[in-house]
């Protein structure tokens, strides 16, 4: 801006002037903030172990997109939180005693393969921590299997199947798959274990530790609508269906393994789930239909981030399957 | 007035910062030393000047006209002097030619030069020169004609002025409401239409009850959703009769026509008063001493009218000529106000969006389709903009894109989502033009 001869020069640019006051990274912001009830409470119960985790997958993802960003010479991107929100995410979806170097690793392949390989940010066709996640399974499927038993874990007081704890780990899932496995039927009553999943599960990923805080945290990003209440909506409904259907109790498998993050906090990502209303829908109940699948007849006890991760590889074409009517493009018959 | 209260599917509402000037009466802005009449008010062919430097002018006096169909007439809004013809800037940025007035020390702005009386309403809004005074300025005598095939049924008055910071409609309706309806009226008349209705957002409850003071049986007054574009024509149109405009059709094929509240009432004037169309309300607001609506003679330069209203407050981001979401950015103040010029909004530094360098990245997150009121992809249609590939856009529909910028306000990573498809309409109508 410049007084010259009389004639005052202003900055011109093109309308619209104002813009929305959400950014990227306050949409980052409200999801971390939906996430720390979570992620506070399993730290103060599972302590330094859960801790270790999180730091080690944090520094994992920030790191390597930093550095990502270092020697390709590019602006950095830390700002926008979304690398940070990757190390949560990732840290959530491990179970608190895994080695604080294998959440690090996780986190490494996160952002460099997940994420910054496919170009950065918007440009990932999956979701970055579940990539992290998934290397980490198939890298080291017996750590992540291992459940010790005792130490700063209950069992939910199911010691009668501890013979399997050591192979097949005594989360409440894999006790559900591996006594019906041997039974035919479920050993013990899944809705005793309502309580302990909805508030204070002890035995499952740092993330699982209550499923009431994590539904709490998403239907407040429904609210507020950072998230699409299509996706959750028909992730858990499908999953609620298909697992009375397959005879399970749907209450427990709601609530149990990863489906509440996954649902709100995995699949809603935006840049790897579809954006038109009706395929977002779809891609909810892919997502149900895949992780049921999984739980009920598959052979790891991963249904929920491959169930994620496939659905991601479908959501371009969802996208391109489901485009909106532009406005008055329709057969008028008047 | 059993009118649905519906919403449009898409848009946004940004705050709105109309508190500074609603409550602001009309006053009518000093007398600028300078007057500058530009040709070119109006979409549509420009007009001739038909004054020569050193003729005496008198206000409402015709000083340029053309024979063309889409154009309008332009009157001297003061008695005075020529003082040239000159090119001057207009706020989109074109230039034009304009007829430079020096008006005398004494001026009897209570009287003016009366149109030719005539029976024939088109004909008289034709020679008063009435364009859309929301801001399209398309001239409105060529409104009042549609197509013979297209029966009118419907005047809709578009009083939602939906645009931020913008109050002169407001203020319109609520101090000359019978100005208003008495336009309603006449255009209803001329074009053989059964109904009026006024659409109003809720945001502007005492205009509706003001109007209603005044409407009789026979004008109906609707309270709409605050939400823009709520006074984009399609919008409208679908919010009051749950119709759409089909493509590639004039809004007349659904039996709506739509017109201004301003254009109604110098309709009214025009008709009623012999008065053309030399002066208008102009909101002056944001970062300014003294915001406030104005009665401004058209050609009053936008730094003469910043002045009345008290001059600027410093930093200043942007002025624009009209609303922040449509509007235009001004690079010099010296641009004269035209018929179309609804208000000045000076933004403050920190309204402004941050200048955006390089590309922005998408992050998938819908929202520019969720905002987008004709239901578009703007993330898609701005990655093949980007990309060069215009026939993908317009694949797209890019072409039915009207502009509202909701998608650019929306985006997250401020991605020049807006800026993209008016790039990509421009390539996609210059492909089919040398087709």
């Amino acid at each position: 801006m410049s007084e010259a001869g009389g004639v005052r020069r202003l900055k011109a640019g093109s309308s619209p002037h104002i813009a929305a006051s959400l950014t990227a990274r306050g949409i980052m912001a409200w999801v971390l903030a939906a996430l720390a009830p979570s992620l506070l409470w399993a730290l103060w119960n599972m302590g330094t172990p859960a801790l270790l985790v999180a730091a080690g997958s944090l520094t994992g993802a920030v790191g390597t997109e930093f550095a990502w960003n270092a020697i390709a010479k590019k602006r950095h991107t830390l700002g926008d939180l979304t690398a940070v929100l990757t190390g949560v995410l990732l840290a959530m979806t491990l179970p608190p005693y895994t080695p604080w170097w294998m959440a690090f690793a996780g986190g490494v392949v996160a952002i460099g393969l997940g994420k910054m390989l496919f170009g950065g940010l918007g440009w990932n066709l999956f979701n970055p921590a579940l990539v992290g996640r998934a290397m980490i399974v198939i890298s080291w499927a017996g750590v992540l299997a291992l459940q010790p038993n005792g130490g700063w874990f209950r069992t939910l007081g199911m010691e009668g199947v501890g013979e399997l704890d050591a192979v097949s780990g005594a989360t409440p899932l894999g006790l559900a798959a591996a006594d019906r496995a041997a039974a035919g039927g479920y050993g013990f009553q899944t809705s005793s274990l309502y309580g302990d999943l909805l508030f204070r599960n002890l035995s499952g990923s740092i993330g699982e530790i209550s499923a009431a805080l994590l539904i709490a945290g998403g239907l407040v990003l429904v609210a507020v609508r950072i998230i699409d209440w299509r996706i959750p909506a028909g992730y858990v409904g499908t999953m609620a269906v298909l697992s009375a259907a397959f005879g399970g109790d749907p209450v427990f498998h709601m609530l149990a393994g990863g489906l509440m993050i996954g649902a709100f906090y995995m699949a809603t990502d935006y840049v790897s789930s579809p954006m038109s209303p009706n395929a977002r829908l779809l891609f909810g109940v892919g997502c149900g239909v895949f992780n049921a699948l999984g739980r009920f007849f598959g052979s790891m006890p991963e249904a929920t981030t491959f169930a994620i991760l496939f659905m991601n590889g479908l959501a371009p074409m969802l996208d391109r399957a489901f485009v909106p009517r532009t406005y008055g493009w329709v057969s008028r018959s008047e | 007035m059993n009118l649905a209260y519906v919403r449009f599917r898409g848009g946004v509402h940004p705050p709105e910062h109309k508190e500074a000037t609603e409550g602001r009466v009309v006053v009518r802005a000093p007398v600028p030393e300078r007057i500058v009449v530009p040709m070119s008010q109006h979409l549509g062919a420009p007009n001739e000047p038909v004054v020569a430097k050193g003729d005496r002018v008198r206000r409402g006096e015709v000083v340029g006209s053309v024979e063309a169909m889409v154009s309008a007439p332009v009157h001297s809004p003061v008695d005075g002097q020529v003082a040239g013809v000159v090119e001057v800037p207009l706020a989109p940025g074109l230039r034009s030619r304009a007829v430079e007035i020096v008006p005398d020390a004494e001026q009897d702005l209570d009287s003016f030069v009366t149109l030719e009386r005539s029976e024939d309403v088109k004909a008289v809004v034709r020679a008063a020169g009435i364009v859309g005074m929301g801001g399209a300025a398309f001239p409105s005598a060529v409104k009042l004609q549609p197509p013979q095939d297209m029966r009118i049924s419907t005047v809709i008055l578009n009083g939602c002025e939906c645009e931020p910071f913008l109050t002169a409609d407001h203020r319109l309706m609520l101090e000359q409401p019978e100005r208003v309806v008495r336009g309603g009226r006449l255009i209803r008349d001329a074009v053989g239409a059964s109904r009026v209705v006024i659409g109003v957002e809720d945001n502007k409850m005492d205009a509706v009850e003001a109007l209603r003071a005044v409407a009789g049986d026979d004008v109906e007054v609707a309270a709409l959703p605050t939400r823009y574009p709520q006074g984009a024509e399609k919008q409208l149109i679908w919010t009051l009769l749950g119709k759409e405009v089909p493509k590639g059709k004039l809004p007349a094929a659904t039996g709506a026509l739509v017109h201004n509240v301003g254009t109604a009432a110098a309709v009214a004037d025009a008709v009623d008063r012999g008065k053309p169309l030399i002066e208008r309300i102009v909101t002056v607001t944001g970062a300014v001493a003294r915001p406030g609506n104005y009665l401004t003679l058209l050609g009053t330069p936008v730094s003469a009218l910043i002045e009345a209203a008290g001059g600027l407050v410093e930093p200043v981001g942007r002025v624009v000529s009209g609303g922040p979401m449509t509007g235009f950015a001004l690079g010099v103040l010296d641009v004269p106000v035209t018929k179309g010029t609804s208000g000045i909004t000076v933004l403050r530094a920190d309204q402004v969006p941050p200048e955006v360098y390089g590309d922005q990245p998408c992050i998938r997150c819908g929202r520019c389709a969720e905002a987008c009121p004709i239901f578009l992809r703007p993330y898609a249609i701005g990655i093949f903009a980007t990309g060069g590939d215009w026939s993908r856009a317009e694949e797209a529909h890019v072409l039915d894109c009207i502009e509202c910028g909701c998608c650019a306000y929306a985006c997250p990573t401020s991605r020049p989502l807006v800026q993209l498809l008016r790039r990509a309409k421009q390539a996609a109508m210059l492909k089919g033009a040398k087709q």
